[in-house]
């Protein structure tokens, strides 16, 4: 039995239509449809963080969102939010921090910062971590992705 | 892994999601954040036919005043909730749980009354419920029924819901005057679920403690409201003999079973040290905040 149910939806900006088996969550679609390999599946039920995508402005699993449910919403991924630049800063400060290690986590990571320094601009390095308590790095290399988050809300605040 | 084959379809209405369930058979099921029912169909915990999304449905929207309760429509997410106006002015203690329920991405899609009708024995926002004395609004396609948190969990994630009622929103008390509350929990990483947690309440009156209210989480098979621990508390002053004799009498009423957490025992020590915490922070006699 494989239902198919219609979509459209935009991602990274480009109007998608497809037809997606019901059960196809959205890191699958991403990858295994589009061809987007950025967002990673890790763990496939919500603990890991590695399918961390953007839904309608707010960071999501992206394994635990149907893609036959965004029927009209926006998506964007790793690969949108470093075509338009908006995550350069954090890109190279986790590069110049060598916040990824394996890199498995990295995009997972760099959307949740994102999303962190969107709604709070200052963070402690308390929030920083409670931020990101939700992403797992398995090289457990959290102190140079703590620290990279941090220069770069100092820079954005000019205080670097 | 991955969930088994299932149809999808999404309602708009109350009245389209009741349809589109009764057609979908005994093996249908709801679906709304998903943030726990996906992840146990990646486990082929169940295989249902359907899914059914109400995620969608306008009538399960948006937070509003009803009289002397703020009313949480069943869809509205955790983010929603702790960044409300309402919530935060007259639901103090649930604008501090939000932060403790899940991670950021989480709290954007999971729900409020997929929460408590998930019904989770370690989750936050059931033992809230319990704490406030809200009360759940459960439809069938016919009828409408109240029915207060603390007959709502009857076990583990067991819920006073027929098979063809959904929640459709959540009534809670607002705060009185000179109420305090806090929610405190122990957790291995920030977000997880609690190996032990308390929500509660109480009014301070002069220095002494009244109508004390503290239930429990992650130490029972539901929210667990401490009735003995809560009588030694009423009526007093917060003081260390109050504070022990509280935790000797919560360590007669919690049974925990043991699991990769610790032994029974291990776990009423932790509820009986965040029942101390939680008196000594809702009294402004502020204790570091629970690890």
């Amino acid at each position: 039995m494989s239902i198919e149910v219609a979509v459209t939806l935009t991602v990274n900006g480009e109007r998608v239509s497809r037809r997606v088996e019901a059960r196809r969550h959205l890191v699958d679609f991403l990858r295994l449809d589009l061809g987007l390999m950025g967002s990673h599946a890790g763990c496939e039920h919500g603990i890991c963080g590695a399918c961390t995508v953007r839904v309608d402005g707010a960071i999501v699993r992206g394994c635990l969102v149907l893609a036959a449910a965004l029927d009209g919403a926006e998506v964007e991924t790793i690969e949108g939010l470093s075509d338009t630049g908006e995550i350069r800063d954090l890109q190279e400060a986790f590069v110049a921090r060598n916040a990824a290690q394996c890199g498995y986590c990295t995009p997972g990571m760099l959307l949740t910062a994102a999303d962190l320094l969107e709604t709070n601009p200052r963070p402690t390095r308390e929030e920083i971590r409670e931020h990101l308590a939700g992403n797992y790095c398995r090289c457990t290399g959290y102190h140079a992705i703590i620290d990279a988050v941090e220069t770069v809300a100092k820079a954005r605040n000019g205080r670097a | 892994m991955k969930a088994a084959p299932f149809r999808y379809v999404r309602a708009t209405s109350l009245a389209e999601a009741f349809r589109l369930w009764s057609h979908g058979g005994p093996e249908a099921r709801l679906l709304a954040g998903g943030q726990s029912l996906l992840a146990s169909l990646a486990f082929r915990l169940s295989e249902p036919s359907a899914l059914i999304d109400i995620s969608r449905v306008r009538e399960l929207a948006g937070i509003s005043q009803a009289g002397e309760a703020v009313r949480v429509g069943a869809g509205v997410t955790h983010a929603e909730l702790g960044r409300n106006d309402l919530v935060r002015r007259h639901l103090p203690l649930l604008a501090e749980a939000v932060p403790l329920i899940a991670h950021p991405a989480i709290r954007n899609r999971g729900t409020v009354g997929g929460s408590l009708a998930y019904a989770d024995p370690a989750a936050e926002l059931p033992a809230c419920a319990v704490a406030l004395e809200a009360v759940v609004i459960a439809r069938s396609a016919e009828a409408e029924r109240r029915i207060p948190a603390a007959r709502f969990f009857t076990g583990l994630y067991s819920t006073a819901l027929q098979p063809d009622e959904l929640i459709a929103a959540i009534e809670f008390p607002i705060a009185r005057a000179g109420e305090r509350s806090t929610i405190l929990e122990l957790a291995r990483r920030s977000g997880d679920y609690a190996i032990a947690g308390v929500a509660a309440r109480v009014k301070i009156a002069g220095s002494a403690l009244i109508d004390p209210r503290f239930v429990f989480f992650g130490v029972g098979d539901r929210p667990v409201v401490a009735e003995r621990a809560m009588a030694a508390i009423a009526g007093k002053q917060v003081l260390a003999e109050t504070v022990a004799a509280a935790q000797a009498a919560l360590g007669t009423e919690l049974h925990p079973t043991a699991d990769q957490h610790g032994s029974p025992e291990v776990r009423r020590h932790h509820a009986r040290v965040l029942l101390g915490r939680a008196l000594k922070r809702m009294a402004g006699l502020e204790e570091a905040r629970a690890a």
